[in-house]
């Protein structure tokens, strides 16, 4: 395919991410952070991300399953989720927590696991669409062309 | 991973205008990998030197090993093994760098925990390079902070020609604590009084310890056992290992003390007298004040009808406030005028207002002797001079300064008197003197706010605590650390009214609930030689015993000024001249 065609799937693609709330601009900021000395920052940081919500995932998964639910413990992974998620930009996946981090303070156990069910999906919604977009760009760049996101979304 | 640190710490001289100070060296503490990276790419962004550590016990390892390696410590709040709070506390008693804390959660109180740990700012994830951009500025207010501390302090008091030189040691513990001191002293010098801002303040407070005598007790040992000059509030309360003293605490005390040695060194050459200060009356309300940054006296030693209506209202609103004497600062501090009605108390009391005012430029024409009810400082001991920093009740001592100060155009030593404290009036009844701290507080204020009272005639501060009486001979000017004593007694209690000048109060003074005879008793000197340990036992027994009442009424032979407890009426009788205040203060002495 063709750079630019590349580069404009990749434009609309990330456009409509923004659109639909998946992203926000903090997901602007890491391409901002990204440059010479730092060329593949954007993808490190959201493979650290995926790394982290996978294990905050199944740890909340462990602790709601337990007999008797550690609500404190709970609650400090699903902070720590929201901080890692606002961090990047993922934004579907940091509203996901607020009424998750409620009912814990409720130690409402039904309340948590749905809560756990949503982040979950969104989780894997964002996955699958970075995933997606980072495959473009590795066309784009392969392809000789340049995504630094910024240049564009400025 | 330890960034190589650039032998030359960053400066801030050295930075361009306009630029970023790059090569400012931060710590970043977050058990949060992605925000790790995040934050520290947009940190070397910046231009900054960055270090990463993923918990707060390496962190603070790192710190200890390399206490200058770092300008500015940036922290996460909710960390698996050590709060960010707790981190933030340490960092700034050990090292007394900028801690910025941040963290995803912006609810109100956790933030208000910030700024009451100490933080120097807050910032809420996700965190933007906006944010980061301009924390040097935190490293360069608080480097500025601290030369002007020592400044402040090593410029020494000039009220009475004696110059209370603070060692920059003074600075070693909690300078962050010192600069809240030495800030709250400058406000409150040159603000005025400000109700809403007290009221603002005190909801700040934070909880005060309440130095019993075993604990002080134990405190003397962890000090005597580490050697005055190097006790440092670490050791100290390591050495002491109380669960829920904090270091800031001890620091506070450890001023306090400090100024207290300091004091009764000096003053042993001084006059033997021991004032009570009609102000310190006044401060009774005025401890009610503190915490506020600002002094509604004028400098005319005149209190404004705005301040004894704070005094008032700060009264009100403190319960279980005790009062403190409230002295007619007006009279008090008004000298060209002291007309004592023709009663020998009066006179008296004139006179020993007038040395009160020693805080600066009072005539000594006061006679000690009639202050000397209270109990007169002991000056034996050794470095009285505490710079323990009080850092719950800083505010009260400087306030208190701030007042005398104010009060006497300068050279008000401040009481701290914490309102509401209950003991607060000891005046050592029955000869029980309890040391003034006066001389225990001293906070980073500059000779300027010393309190003159303590200076000049040897005044002896009835500190609320222990009513502890503190003659200021020649250590008068040593006050100047005294307004700390409300500071520790501040700390002490909760409603510890500090009085000083116990020679006005001797006239004055009658506590009831300690049976103390009437004014005859003021007169009576207090024995001087009790140790400044013995005299801090007194003051903090006095102090512990806080749920007692003591109804104390001071009374002007002519007139008398009531301030009940609860509803704070304070009647201030048309003294033309003085001083003090007749102030029920409804302190049950059970037990005392």
């Amino acid at each position: 395919m063709e750079v630019n065609q590349l580069q404009r799937t990749f434009l609309e693609y990330t456009a409509a991410l923004f659109r639909e709330g998946f992203l926000d601009s903090q997901f602007t900021q890491l391409y901002q952070l990204q440059d010479e000395s730092n060329p593949k920052f954007v993808v490190e940081v959201v493979s650290l991300f995926f790394d982290d919500s996978e294990r905050l995932i199944n740890d909340l998964t462990r602790a709601l399953d337990e007999p008797i639910v550690d609500f404190k413990k709970i609650d400090a992974h699903v902070h720590q989720l929201k901080g890692s998620s606002s961090s990047i930009g993922a934004h579907r996946v940091k509203n996901s927590c607020l009424p998750f981090r409620d009912f814990c303070e409720a130690q409402n156990t039904d309340g948590c696991l749905r809560c756990l069910q949503q982040v979950k999906q969104e989780y894997l919604l964002i996955k699958n669409k970075l995933e997606d977009l980072f495959q473009l760009e590795k066309q784009i760049v392969a392809a000789g062309g340049s995504t630094n996101l910024v240049e564009w979304m400025l | 991973m330890l960034v190589s640190r650039s032998n030359a710490s960053w400066k801030s001289e050295d930075r361009t205008s306009g630029q970023f100070p790059t090569g400012l060296r931060v710590l970043l503490v977050d058990d949060d990998n992605t925000c790790l990276k995040i934050v520290s790419s947009i940190l070397k962004k910046c231009g900054y030197e960055v270090t990463q550590k993923s918990d707060a016990e390496s962190a603070l390892d790192l710190l200890r090993k390399n206490k200058n390696g770092y300008d500015i410590v940036i922290s996460d709040v909710h960390m698996p093994d050590m709060d960010g709070f707790k981190l933030l506390e340490h960092i700034g008693l050990e090292m007394d760098l900028p801690v910025i804390m941040m963290s995803a959660d912006d609810s109100k109180d956790v933030v208000l925990k910030g700024v009451t740990h100490g933080a120097c700012d807050y910032l809420i994830k996700p965190i933007s390079i906006e944010a980061l951009k301009n924390i040097w500025q935190h490293v360069v207010r608080k480097k500025k902070q601290e030369l002007k501390e020592k400044d402040f302090e090593c410029s020494g008091i000039s009220e009475d020609g004696e110059q209370q030189q603070i060692s920059p040691e003074n600075f070693d513990y909690s300078s962050s604590v010192n600069e809240v001191n030495y800030k709250n002293l400058k406000k409150r010098k040159d603000e005025e009084d400000d109700e809403e801002e007290r009221d603002d303040t005190s909801a700040l407070k934070k909880p005060r310890v309440v130095w019993s005598n075993d604990l002080h007790q134990q405190f003397v040992n962890a000090v005597h056992q580490l050697g005055i000059e190097k006790a440092v509030p670490k050791k100290i309360l390591e050495l002491m290992n109380v669960p829920g003293l904090t270091r800031e605490k001890v620091a506070s005390h450890l001023q306090k003390f400090r100024l207290y040695l300091r004091k009764a060194s000096q003053h042993q050459s001084g006059r033997n007298n021991a004032f009570m200060g009609a102000p310190e009356a006044s401060f009774g309300p005025m401890s009610l004040m503190n915490g506020r940054n600002r002094q509604p006296l004028t400098a005319t030693g005149q209190i404004p009808s705005r301040s004894l209506a704070t005094f008032q209202a700060a009264a009100l609103s403190r319960p279980t406030a005790t009062y403190v004497p409230i002295v007619d600062q007006r009279n008090i501090f008004r000298f060209e005028t002291p007309k004592l009605t023709s009663e020998d108390d009066q006179q008296q009391l004139k006179n020993n207002v007038k040395q009160m005012n020693l805080f600066h430029g009072i005539s000594s024409s006061m006679k000690p002797k009639q202050f000397a009810t209270l109990h007169p400082f002991a000056q034996s001991s050794g470095d009285m001079n505490m710079e323990a920093d009080y850092s719950a009740q800083m505010d009260q001592p400087q306030q208190m300064t701030q007042i005398f100060n104010d009060i006497n155009g300068g050279n008000v030593s401040s009481f701290e008197s914490s309102v509401g404290q209950p003991n607060f009036i000891k005046v050592i009844p029955s000869g029980v003197h309890g040391p003034t701290y006066n001389s225990l507080y001293q906070p980073s204020t500059p000779p300027g706010n010393s309190f003159p009272l303590l200076s000049n005639s040897g005044m002896s501060t009835l500190t609320s605590k222990g009513m502890l009486q503190e003659e200021v001979n020649s250590e008068m000017q040593q006050s100047r650390g005294f307004v700390s004593n409300y500071d520790v007694l501040g700390g002490l209690g909760k409603n510890t009214v500090q009085m000083v000048n116990s020679s006005l109060a001797d006239n004055f003074l009658r506590i009831e609930g300690e049976r103390q005879p009437d004014t005859g008793v003021q007169n009576n000197p207090f024995p001087r030689q009790l140790s400044e340990e013995d005299l801090f036992t007194a003051f903090f027994k006095q102090n512990s015993q806080n749920q007692s009442k003591m109804t104390l009424t001071l009374t002007d032979t002519s007139r008398t000024i009531f301030l009940s407890n609860k509803a704070c009426m304070l009647q201030l009788s048309a003294f033309e001249n003085m001083y003090i205040v007749a102030v029920t203060a409804e302190i049950d002495l059970s037990g005392s």
